[in-house]
């Protein structure tokens, strides 16, 4: 990394760090450090924060669509509300509100945050370069089957697209459909068929 | 932008280029800005709501918008909102900022 702020567009792993901080992060240091001193945060919480989020991923949102696929009554409950359906699952959705969209038989369904980049982060994590940056909050609105062809999604003419654009309070999640060939799966083995990305809607879950 | 009532940031709809779709792992210090906010905004503390969050950064103009990476947009608006709200001085962090620095520079040698 730079020592500047002009790196918005490098996507490759950052190397460990070991030039000087850039202006950012110095001033990430010194309000922590200020905020721990003053005592509204301690370095504990801060670090078990971190930790948290890193345990934040996929694979809990794909534990969610499996038990979806198996359980037509949490289905119900997941569509119902979303975040009480998780809760169930132990997974807390913090102080944002889950809206489950699920895909039908000929109708996709696709997520964004036009406004900034706002993520079923609680769910599945942090999310990907390509979801906060200007090309995909400004087109995936206007030409959604041209965005997910990018993702080598082809959605036939005669299905319906839709798009829904998140909120800082509430934060949407795709269910896809559970794919053929399936039948008699274990809920583990389904949730390996099902990725971060057929949970945004840019692709589907993968084959079998 | 041609359309004076519309923000910056509010570019749904828009045109724009491909999707990039290369992705890079998140930096411990990106990590804990992402932790800051997560603290500062439960019930418990309440200091910066996501709200103020979004509107520290999309006031930060469309130059800054652009040129700073996603968590730097995030820790210039929560400091800017602590700011506000008094927690700590524009002269104590810069002090701090300058002694984070020193310290960062003493390291190395």
């Amino acid at each position: 990394m730079s020592d500047t702020g002009q790196h918005s567009h490098d996507h490759t792993p950052r190397p460990d760090q070991d030039g000087p901080p850039s202006y950012y992060q110095a001033m990430e240091t010194a309000v922590r450090e200020l905020l721990i001193e003053r005592g509204v945060v301690t370095a504990e919480e801060v670090r078990a924060a971190v930790e948290a989020m890193d345990a934040r991923g996929p694979a809990q949102g794909a534990r969610v669509v499996a038990r979806a696929w198996s359980d037509p009554a949490f289905k119900a409950r997941l569509l119902k509300d979303g975040s009480a359906a998780c809760a169930e699952l132990g997974i807390d959705m913090g102080p944002t509100h889950l809206v489950v969209v699920e895909n039908g038989e000929k109708l996709h369904n696709v997520i964004v945050c036009t406004l900034c980049s706002c993520y079923p982060r609680f769910l599945i994590g942090l999310p990907p370069d390509w979801y906060k940056a200007r090309a995909y909050r400004s087109r995936v609105v206007r030409e959604p089957r041209a965005v997910l062809g990018e993702f080598g999604t082809e959605i036939p003419d005669d299905w319906e697209v839709r798009v829904h654009d998140s909120t800082a309070d509430m934060r949407y999640m795709v269910l896809p459909r559970r794919p053929e060939g399936t039948e008699g799966w274990s809920e583990a083995q389904l949730a390996g068929l099902v990725t971060r990305d057929c949970m945004i809607g840019v692709t589907l879950p993968k084959a079998p | 932008m041609s359309d004076p009532g519309r923000g910056y940031h509010d570019m749904g709809g828009l045109p724009a280029g491909p999707v990039e779709r290369g992705e890079h792992d998140y930096a411990l210090w990106e990590k804990r800005v992402d932790a800051l906010l997560v603290l500062l905004s439960d019930k418990t503390r309440d200091l910066v709501r996501v709200d103020e969050l979004r509107r520290g950064i999309e006031q930060l103009g469309p130059g800054a918008y652009d040129e700073l990476s996603y968590y730097e947009r995030w820790i210039a608006s929560i400091t800017g909102v602590l700011l506000g709200k008094g927690v700590f001085t524009s002269d104590e962090l810069g002090r701090r900022m300058a002694e984070v620095e020193a310290r960062a520079a003493g390291d190395r040698t």
